[in-house]
């Protein structure tokens, strides 16, 4: 099967499936007295051998061909979501030519994965970030670079969490075949499409978080002690859109869900990451500590002023805070201010964090 | 692809010989399973590295690097591949916790138990089981630090770092170890290769020394006669320990953030530091001997990758 080009391997491979028929995507050929059947939605017409080999120009012909000989892989992710990509399961074969032909893209995450039409019924593939549709970007092919480059975000800190909403810009995979994009979002969002593929199938396996806590051993055992209310305040902390990109859909148990919103992502999250773990063990160790009533003089505007730093911390926006915007409370000047005025050795208001310490000293 | 494989299966999916299309040879791949970190971004570079390294090989039809601490986790990785045959080692440097809970459990290892491996703390090799969430095979191998190759890596280790290919006569070279009271097993990966390497008679003298317990690295000059000593931290990637704590403990340096020399003086011995045993290319070579202790069709895939990462020539330490 050494065609020289695209189109006659599309050719051999017809005339070589005819006599076993073909059912695939609008197209069926099948054997029909001393000829063949050759039907789509739009024609329908009786061929020789020799006929079919010339219908292997064929956006139907083609189409078969790139899915049966060139992805295959039935059952996989990687087919289902290179099939999704072009709406597959919803658009015609003709439909879906159009579209590629000026390329298709869609979003997963912060990705924009386009698929273009090519030779012979080929497709191609590119995936950047989707704010740099349109903009001239360093290209890259080797799916392994996607490692490094998305190792640290914009301003050049570390990412431990792949799927948080930082993705760095400036790049673009392109020229990709199905396998090689495939590798290339795998390693920018890991397992996303093999978890999206189990959740479409309806066999996502969820771990809630009973089932997630319940089989920590070693330093983290003791996240198993969160309480309820604590589970809902850190998955508020680090599961909502604003901080990860997969739709949570783990819950505090089978039966028990929590409120906070599952995003509105395209991949699931199946059970807490190990990021959520480690932060919930630091939760964990501070829920043990009982409230206690402190007494602080603030002013209102200081009140407010600690307000909008937790606010801006927690919105990690203390970097767009410009250097003399002195109106806003978590501007640097302003939390100097506060920290020269009410900040002392014992703290906030000269109140010491355990006043049973400093008894001796009243 | 490019191997040859005993296996022969349906991987293609049931409905492809319809249309006549051969049968494919049964896929497998290779899973480098590391620690990872969330605050270091250089704690994953090795098990990537040596991936990248396997992967040029063409001796599997999938390579995969999978952390406790980065994505993809030990929970999800198995899911990422399409071969049914699974190698997965474990780029830690001893058996014990890790190697004997959180992996098996992470990958839904189904009938796993320590005891399967039969070993004393450096001789696990490799078990084949199921892992309960995919419809894989998963030969689960012992971890690289106890490997009888990473005794070549330590010598090659201390090539690397002298620039001398036959360094050995006049060298004395200390192995060093984490050491906790944690885990037996961590001193004795160390006390394994020491020996092995005392006993090829390479260098002068051989000691294995640790960061927390005795004999410490602290007082490394005076555990040996030889005025040139070269120093070899067995550990997977460079980080606190082998970059900050293992110098300045050594007095190579009084601040590691200014640097120190290679060699540096010490006491009057010269101490060749060497940074992480893991990151030297012929850990590469270690895997893939793992993997084809399990049974990995790899063809000649190890002499391929000796060659290629400077372990060609080395006389296997220990035989």
């Amino acid at each position: 099967m050494s065609a020289s080009t695209p189109i006659e391997a599309v050719g051999d491979a017809l005339v070589d499936a005819a006599d076993a028929g073909i059912d695939f995507d609008g197209l069926v050929v099948e054997p029909f007295r001393e000829a063949y059947r050759w039907q789509t939605p739009e024609t329908e017409a009786v061929l020789t051998a020799a006929e079919l080999r010339e219908h292997a120009d064929d956006p139907y012909a083609t189409n078969w061909y790139y899915w049966e000989h060139v992805v295959e892989g039935h059952d996989t992710p990687r087919r289902a979501f290179l099939r999704w990509l072009e709406a597959a399961d919803d658009l015609t074969v003709p439909e879906r030519y159009d579209e590629l032909r000026g390329g298709h893209t869609r979003s997963w995450g912060e990705l924009a994965v386009t698929a273009v039409l090519s030779r012979g019924g080929r497709r191609r593939y590119e995936v950047r970030h989707e704010d740099d549709v349109g903009e001239d970007v360093d290209s890259y092919t080797d799916p392994l670079e996607a490692r490094h480059l998305v190792k640290h975000d914009d301003d050049g800190r570390y990412r431990p969490l792949s799927t948080a909403p930082s993705l760095p810009h400036g790049w673009a995979f392109v020229d990709l075949d199905g396998s090689d994009l495939v590798q290339t979002v795998d390693y920018v969002y890991p397992a996303t499409i093999a978890n999206w593929h189990r959740e479409r199938e309806g066999d996502l396996d969820v771990d809630h978080w009973s089932d997630a806590a319940g089989r920590q051993s070693g330093i983290y055992g003791i996240v198993e002690q969160l309480d309820g209310d604590a589970l809902e305040w850190a998955a508020e902390a680090c599961c909502v859109d604003s901080q990860c990109l997969k739709r949570r859909e783990w819950d505090e148990s089978e039966d028990e869900e929590l409120d906070v919103p599952r995003g509105d992502g395209e991949f699931p999250c199946r059970e807490p990451c190990s990021l959520f773990i480690a932060a919930a063990r630091k939760f964990t160790t501070l829920e043990r500590e009982d409230s206690r009533e402190y007494t602080f003089e603030l002013t209102p505007a200081e009140k407010e002023q600690l307000e909008d730093i937790v606010d801006a911390v927690a919105a990690g926006r203390t970097d767009e805070i410009r250097e003399a915007d002195v109106n806003e409370g978590a501007n640097r000047y302003r939390a100097r201010f506060l920290r020269a005025k009410r900040m002392d050795d014992h703290g906030l208001s000269g109140t010491p964090t355990y006043p049973e310490d400093h008894e001796d000293e009243a | 692809m490019g191997r040859n494989s005993p296996f022969f299966g349906d991987a293609a999916g049931s409905e492809v010989p319809k249309d006549g299309s051969p049968q494919q040879p049964c896929m497998q791949a290779l899973v480098i399973v590391g620690h990872g970190s969330h605050l270091n971004p250089g704690s994953s570079d090795p098990a990537f590295t040596h991936a990248d390294t396997i992967r040029a090989s063409g001796a599997f039809d999938e390579v995969r690097e999978a952390f406790w601490k980065e994505e993809p986790s030990f929970r999800e990785v198995l899911r990422t591949l399409e071969s049914e045959e699974v190698y997965v080692v474990p780029l830690f440097i001893s058996e014990g916790y890790f190697t004997e809970q959180v992996i098996p459990r992470e990958l839904r290892l189904g009938d796993w138990d320590p005891g399967n491996w039969d070993s004393d703390g450096t001789d696990a090799d490799h078990v084949t089981l199921r892992a309960t969430d995919v419809d894989k095979t998963v030969h689960y191998c012992g971890p690289v630090g106890t490997h009888d190759s990473m005794s070549d890596v330590i010598v090659q280790r201390a090539k690397s770092v002298t620039g001398d290919p036959d360094v050995g006569d006049g060298f004395g070279l200390a192995v060093v170890g984490h050491g906790t009271e944690r885990n037996e097993n961590s001193a004795k990966a160390i006390y394994y290769h020491a020996d092995r390497i005392r006993d090829s008679g390479r260098f002068e003298e051989v000691n294995a020394l640790f960061m927390d317990e005795d004999p410490e690295v602290d007082d490394v000059t005076e555990f040996f006669d030889a005025e040139d000593v070269v120093v070899v931290p067995l550990f997977v990637a460079d980080g606190f320990h082998t970059q900050e704590d293992i110098p300045e403990d050594m007095g190579l340096t009084d601040d590691y953030r200014t640097g120190y020399d290679v060699p540096a003086e010490v006491d009057d011995h010269r101490i060749w530091y060497s940074g992480a045993v893991g990151t030297e290319p012929l850990v590469a070579d270690v895997v893939l001997e793992r993997a084809a202790d399990a049974g990995a069709d790899v063809g000649d895939a190890v002499e391929r990758v000796r060659e290629e990462t400077g372990g060609a020539d080395a006389a296997s330490a220990g035989d």
